[in-house]
């Protein structure tokens, strides 16, 4: 099994206020704590997880939480996150459905096709 | 080995070197620098264009409807089409299409029903899995994954790693050792199906390539029939030592396609790049950059296209193809190094390719064998059976 974005939740605030311009991944969650949202800050963001996250806020109407990780592997550990969420919910939260998803086989040895 | 082109190869060169110029260049313009794949509206475009040009399936023989292209000819496309940013992995983001696991043209009819055909229609996906844990480099000694028969069936356990499009698979190549006395005379290999229960994708594993991953995969009790033996019982060694003789020619080529690139980005870039009031060009340590790039890519393109040629004749080539990928991932690692440091500070941006090409580059010189395997392997063809 992948490895799970573990970083604290922080609230939109608190997210805008800390997050600065690098390349990473990100998640969006509404109050319940579910992810509602996934995506990333790529070589040719503007204004980098920042940009990105200050843009999805204000798309996603729901989304009140943010944790983000800092990472120049943002589009493998974006499939990768995606992919981790379908293995362990069954269902993926709102993203690019233009990317092409891989399976992971769900932890415990069940099958994940 | 003739060293000038056919008109044929000038032409279908030619035409190759104007499908990146022309489209692929462009599109990168707009993708993230980091992509490896193309939009799926880009991609059914660019793939009617190869089509229409008679080069789709570069590497399916032509008696399964693949265009008929030498190896030396091939190996000359593949320095083209590697001209892009993406181009060391993804050349031409496969838009001239795959042969899909190039093993399968030897399986039994039932076997190509079953898999090849529908690989080369594009319907199915296949990995090829051989890598373990305990090393990719010696498999005939690493590989610990046991076949067990039971009744007309396998039943195959253990692990393997670093194994590319296993997630996204039907099915795959998997090596397991069948004979635990025999080395390797004792390891077959199987066409597994990866909807069966006991084939799992345990994790990603990322690597200095970033929009690309590499899985890690476990076998829990997955039964295989024993029909889906892809050649014989024991001797899945040769499939796998031939498969990794023949993948060194194009890695090779690759690297060379991308250091022609950043050294014509270089020759471009140095007479208009002005220090201390003048350009770059009249400093002798940039000319002598631009020297050694182009004797390290001379050198590497003269050896690969020998092994290519030699390939060709039906001689052996086990030394050259060792040779080339020896030579060609490490001058592509130069080339690529020497072009960075006279971009400066461009050279690291992601706004150029240099920074990409940097970590993949990197990835050659151990993928597909590193250099000291390739090097053993020279040796071994030079001192004959006493080394060991």
């Amino acid at each position: 099994m992948g490895l799970r974005l573990t970083k604290p939740w922080l609230s939109s605030e608190q997210a805008l206020a800390k997050v600065r311009g690098q390349m990473g991944v990100y998640q969006l969650a509404d109050a319940d704590g579910e992810v509602i949202f996934m995506s990333y800050a790529g070589g040719r963001s503007l204004g980098g997880l920042r940009g990105e996250i200050t843009r999805s806020l204000a798309e996603q109407a729901h989304a009140c939480q943010v944790r983000y990780e800092i990472t120049t592997s943002y589009l493998s550990r974006y499939k990768e996150l995606l992919m981790l969420h379908q293995a362990e919910h069954g269902v993926l939260p709102n993203h690019d459905p233009k990317v092409r998803l891989g399976r992971l086989s769900p932890a415990g040895g069940a099958n994940g096709s | 080995m003739d060293l000038n082109l056919t008109p044929e190869q000038d032409l279908i060169i030619g035409m190759v070197r104007r499908f990146v110029r022309e489209e692929i260049l462009p599109l990168e313009q707009y993708l993230d620098p980091d992509a490896d794949e193309l939009e799926d509206d880009d991609r059914q475009r660019l793939i009617a264009k190869t089509r229409e040009m008679g080069l789709y399936g570069l590497d399916i023989p032509p008696e399964y409807g693949g265009p008929d292209i030498d190896l030396v000819t091939r190996t000359l496309l593949a320095v083209e089409m590697s001209q892009h940013r993406a181009g060391l992995y993804a050349p031409c983001y496969g838009t001239f299409g795959g042969a899909g696991l190039a093993q399968l043209f030897e399986a039994t009819e039932q076997q190509k029903e079953q898999y090849l055909y529908p690989t080369l229609r594009g319907e199915k996906r296949g990995f090829f899995g051989l890598s373990e844990p305990s090393g990719g480099s010696d498999p005939a000694r690493a590989i610990q994954t046991k076949a067990v028969r039971d009744g007309d069936d396998w039943v195959i356990n253990g692990g393997k790693l670093w194994i590319s499009g296993a997630d996204k698979a039907d099915f795959g190549l998997v090596f397991a050792r069948t004979d635990t006395d025999q080395g390797r005379n004792g390891v077959t290999c199987f066409i597994v199906d990866t909807d069966q229960p006991g084939f799992h994708v345990r994790r990603i594993v990322h690597t200095l390539r970033s929009a690309h991953y590499a899985t890690e995969l476990q076998f829990e009790d997955l039964r295989v029939s024993n029909d889906n033996i892809l050649g014989q019982l024991n001797k899945g060694f040769a499939i796998a030592n031939d498969r990794l003789t023949r993948q060194r020619i194009p890695y090779a080529a690759g690297c060379i396609g991308v250091a022609i690139k950043a050294q014509e980005m270089a020759l471009e870039y140095v007479p208009q790049r002005e220090t201390f009031g003048a350009p770059l060009s009249t400093r002798q340590s940039i000319q002598w950059m631009l020297v050694d790039n182009d004797i390290d890519i001379r050198q590497a393109l003269w050896i690969t296209l020998e092994a290519a040629s030699k390939a060709q004749q039906g001689e052996s080539f086990r030394k050259e193809a060792a040779m080339a990928k020896l030579v060609a991932t490490e001058a592509g690692g130069r080339v690529v190094d020497r072009c960075m440091q006279m971009f400066g500070g461009l050279g690291v941006a992601k706004d150029l390719p240099f920074e990409r090409w940097y970590r993949e580059m990197r990835i050659r010189r151990i993928g597909e064998g590193p250099s000291e395997v390739q090097r053993h392997v020279i040796a071994r063809e030079l001192l004959g059976a006493s080394l060991r």
